[in-house]
């Protein structure tokens, strides 16, 4: 569990990070968002250190991590940045076994350690254990940077814009990935984005800051349903935060018993996807795979606020 | 590849004629008058070769190890207030001649040579200096983010990742000065020092072009290969990094 | 900080300085001298405790940069003035043999205050202008002192006394060395880096051939050119009248120009090919001819970087052509040479210290003009 209490950082008399206080809790995945400027990074920097805060405290686990070394705690953390930073003269091997060799593990574990975060990211580790950074495309640098950051097993993770120099396409595919791997590994994950749309898409938490300041922290629904303040409500976006918010629940989720026509819907399929195939295929409700349906009724009924 | 092939041909052609260089006398003899020596005698051309790239050697290897001790040291800690300075005093330093500065050495150290390494090593700083900053502050700052973000200390960032980054622009550096040392050397005749110069310098006193034509033959081949060979190590490691 | 750590250093070496001899005395100007310390004159105690004053004052605390060049400078001065002072004590009257000669002590003060003055110019970080001012106001200083006699004790300027017309005629010889090839080579030169540029299947050949040509020690390069010239004016008809001989200035000057082929062509095609290519697409589709687009886009754009290869070659130039003095191409080279060759070193400062300060000056000009050139084209 992070808990964030009172945290600020001034430069110059001037608050970038005004009094935050937040927790994440342990396995929860944790979105900063906000506008350049807005503090989020600095936040984030806070967290392990790389920005001294002026004043507050970070305690993870109910551990203060001002009681110790900064270069330790770092090793304990995981941190990707956009971009990668791989460092351009090791191999991708070298890249990834960095933290897990400043800790002092062995030769194999470490060479099984790498396999195993190459395969979880879906590269062959026969082929790309050697490669070098500037052999990869984007998609697999990004791949990379992430499973250095995951390689020494660590229980917080913190991202920087971790997609930002990713393109569309791929940059979907990273954070289904990503998902997948932190629910999968059970690692507290706090990321930071400007992008509204990957924080509702990948937050069990968002926390929405402006000048410096905390002003929501709260499930994605809610931060769609009820924001706090005018700036949240124009940084989501009111034109279509109803698809956002049958972007968030499952079709498995509102399944009722009955009959349909027509091809089914798996139960993962989001509430969003759901009425794309109604409204397409002229359906009032779609069968559910394993039973079951979902009708345009229940969909409607989903996308207002309570 | 032809141009390798040339170079290995040029480093076969340069070991012949210090192994048996009176082979190559009907070579020489064109330039001679007055039935002159065609091949300068006085001293061992091998013996002044090495002497010559021995005195280059200890030079570049001074100034390679001083200077980037300095870099080092002006780029971290209290030493980042001297950074201003370094970078005008290798500016200023690199206008002065490499001659001038090998005649003043000479009032301090005497003849010998004492002064041509004392002049080469002073002039060969500032080449290796200035790149080993380049090399040393020029890092992206996502590399140096990501190195301090996963808890490497200061001195497992110098040494695992500033400077293993920056040695393609020290070997620039160090080629820079090894170039330019070979060609200064060859002046240290003039105050003794036991270099090729030796052989130029009794050319031009006896004017005989068959002597200076031999002494610059043999620095020029000796400093195309080192040249090329700097930066084909340059090439490899600029190529496994995937910079241009 | 209390203290100012390049301070610290600035003060270390300039009282290594005072304790060291600031001048060497030597009946005459062959023979080893005895060092004699600044304390040690009348007046000299003043002085040091000044100097040493300075010094430590320099190094407390944070002095605004421009307090900071005040004191470089004074200090500089003082220096400079101490051993005229000590050349005007120290020499017997009415003798001509006895020289004063500057000693390690004199070297370090400089030093020590010639640090100070670069870093203080460093951190004041002034502007265009102001360099240029500041430049002439160094000039116009150094001029003043060495035409107020101040020095004219110092052994140097004994040397110079005494060949002061000859003085003149190798300086002249010097700057036409240095300025005569690299006008050649930008003559040269600059038509041929736009011939490689408009013609990249030559690039690798001509920069090959230039590139070799730059290894050859400088040395030889001179040595060779004496018989090729030798050659040309006893076989060319016409030529020996045209002044072409195989000794003199003509072996040197076309060595130095060999020199500078490789700077000029290869900046004035890095120059042109550094030109965005949507920039030159944009004068084309304008419709621009291509002679226009070279002149009016192309050039001006390279401006900069052909400045760059200006200032490496009048930088190198000035310092190669001491090497004319080998040679009989005259020069300051003559005067370190024959100093090396008589073992009278104040001869070979007469040679070294002109062509340090030319170069110097010439470094520091040309890295202002390339600043302006840079600001028209950002």
């Amino acid at each position: 569990m992070i808990e964030i209490r009172n945290l600020s950082r001034l430069y110059d008399g001037l608050a970038v990070v005004d009094d935050v206080s937040l927790t994440v809790e342990t396995g929860q995945l944790a979105v900063l968002v906000g506008t350049s400027g807005s503090g989020k990074t600095t936040l984030l920097r806070m967290i392990n250190r790389l920005v001294q805060p002026s004043s507050g405290q970070v305690l993870i686990d109910g551990v203060d991590t001002a009681t110790l070394p900064a270069h330790l705690l770092r090793r304990r953390i995981g941190y990707a940045i956009q971009g990668h930073g791989l460092f351009p003269h090791r191999s991708v091997a070298q890249n990834i076994a960095t933290v897990p060799r400043l800790l002092g593990w062995p030769r194999r574990q470490i060479d099984a350690r790498v396999d195993e975060l190459l395969a979880l990211f879906q590269l062959d580790p026969a082929a790309f254990r050697g490669r070098m950074p500037h052999q990869l495309s984007g998609g697999q640098a990004q791949r990379v940077g992430v499973a250095r950051a995951l390689a020494a097993k660590p229980d917080l993770l913190l991202m920087d814009e971790p997609f930002g120099a990713l393109d569309p396409l791929i940059r979907a595919k990273a954070q289904d990935d990503l998902r997948q791997i932190q629910r999968q590994l059970g690692t507290t994950l706090i990321l930071v984005t400007h992008d509204m749309t990957e924080a509702v898409d990948l937050g069990d938490r968002i926390a929405v800051m402006d000048g410096g300041k905390l002003l929501q922290y709260d499930a994605p629904a809610r931060i769609l349903t009820d924001p706090a303040t005018p700036f949240v409500r124009d940084l989501i976006g009111t034109a279509d935060r109803a698809l956002r918010l049958l972007s968030l629940a499952r079709v498995g989720d509102i399944a009722a018993p009955g009959q349909a026509e027509g091809p089914a819907i798996a139960p993962g399929a989001s509430l969003r996807d759901a009425l794309a195939e109604c409204l397409w295929s002229g359906r009032d409700a779609l069968p559910v795979e394993g039973g079951g349906i979902v009708t345009l009724n229940a969909l409607r009924a989903k996308a207002r606020p309570r | 590849m032809t141009g390798r092939i040339l170079l290995g041909l040029a480093g076969l052609v340069l070991l012949a004629f210090l192994a048996a260089p009176s082979a190559f006398a009907p070579l020489f003899q064109p330039f001679t008058r007055n039935n002159a020596p065609a091949i300068y005698t006085q001293t061992s051309l091998l013996s002044l070769t090495l002497s010559h790239l021995a005195i280059v050697a200890v030079a570049v290897a001074a100034s390679t190890l001083v200077g980037l001790v300095l870099a080092v040291l002006v780029t971290r800690g209290a030493g980042r207030e001297f950074l201003p300075l370094a970078r005008t005093v290798t500016a200023v330093g690199q206008t002065f001649p490499p001659v001038a500065v090998l005649a003043l050495a000479v009032p301090v150290m005497g003849f010998g040579t004492g002064p041509t390494l004392v002049a080469l090593f002073l002039y060969g700083l500032l080449p290796v200096f200035e790149n080993a900053l380049a090399g040393l502050t020029g890092q992206t700052a996502q590399v140096t983010e990501a190195a301090r973000g996963m808890g490497l200390t200061p001195r497992q960032r110098l040494w695992q990742i500033d400077l293993p980054l920056s040695l393609p622009l020290l070997l620039a550096g160090m080629r820079l000065t090894a170039v330019i040392s070979l060609g200064t050397a060859t002046i240290g005749s003039t105050v003794a020092a036991r270099t090729l110069g030796e052989v130029i310098i009794a050319g031009l006193l006896s004017s005989n072009t068959a002597f200076v034509l031999q002494g610059g033959l043999v620095v020029g081949i000796l400093a195309v290969l080192i040249h090329q060979g700097f930066q084909a190590l340059e090439r490899r490691i600029r190529g496994r990094m995937g910079l241009a | 900080m209390l203290l100012s750590p390049p301070g610290v250093l600035f003060a270390l070496i300039g009282t290594a300085g005072l304790a060291l001899p600031l001048v060497q005395f030597k009946p005459n100007r062959i023979v080893t001298g005895e060092g004699i310390g600044l304390h040690a004159l009348p007046l000299g105690l003043p002085l040091a405790a000044a100097l040493c004053g300075l010094l430590l004052a320099t190094c407390l605390g944070r002095w605004p940069a421009a307090l900071r060049l005040a004191a470089a400078v004074s200090g500089f001065v003082t220096v400079i003035l101490s051993l005229g002072l000590a050349a005007s004590h120290l020499t017997p009257e009415g003798n001509t043999i006895a020289r004063v000669s500057p000693a390690s002590g004199f070297w370090l003060l400089l030093l020590a205050f010639g640090l100070m003055l670069a870093d203080a110019v460093g951190r004041l970080r002034p502007s265009l202008a102001m360099r240029w001012l500041m430049l002439a106001a160094a000039l116009g200083l150094v001029a003043a002192i060495l035409a107020s006699g101040l020095l004219d004790g110092v052994s140097v300027m004994r040397e110079y006394a005494s060949r002061r017309d000859l003085f003149g005629r190798e300086a002249q010889a010097h700057l036409m060395l240095a300025f005569g090839s690299l006008g050649a080579a930008l003559l040269v030169g600059i038509p041929a880096g736009i011939a490689i540029f408009q013609a990249p299947r030559w690039r690798g050949p001509v920069l090959g051939v230039l590139n070799i040509l730059q290894t050859i020690p400088s040395l030889a390069l001179f040595g060779i050119m004496i018989p090729v010239f030798g050659w040309v004016a006893a076989s060319l008809p016409g030529a020996a009248r045209l002044g072409v001989a195989g000794i003199g200035v003509f072996p040197a000057l076309v060595a130095l120009f060999l020199y500078s082929l490789l700077p000029v062509v290869s900046n004035t095609l890095a120059g042109l090919s550094g030109v965005p290519a949507a920039t030159r697409d944009a004068a084309l589709g304008l419709g621009m001819t291509r002679p226009q687009v070279l002149a009016q886009v192309l050039v001006p754009l390279a401006l900069p970087v052909l400045l760059a290869a200006v200032r490496i070659v009048l930088v190198q130039n000035i310092g190669l052509a001491v090497i004319a003095g080998l040679i009989g191409g005259g020069g300051f080279g003559t005067f370190v040479f024959q100093g090396l060759n008589q073992t009278a070193m104040d001869l070979v400062l007469l040679g070294a210290l002109p062509t340090i300060a030319l170069a110097l000056v010439a470094g520091i000009a040309l890295d202002l003009l390339i600043q302006a050139a840079h600001r028209g084209t950002p």
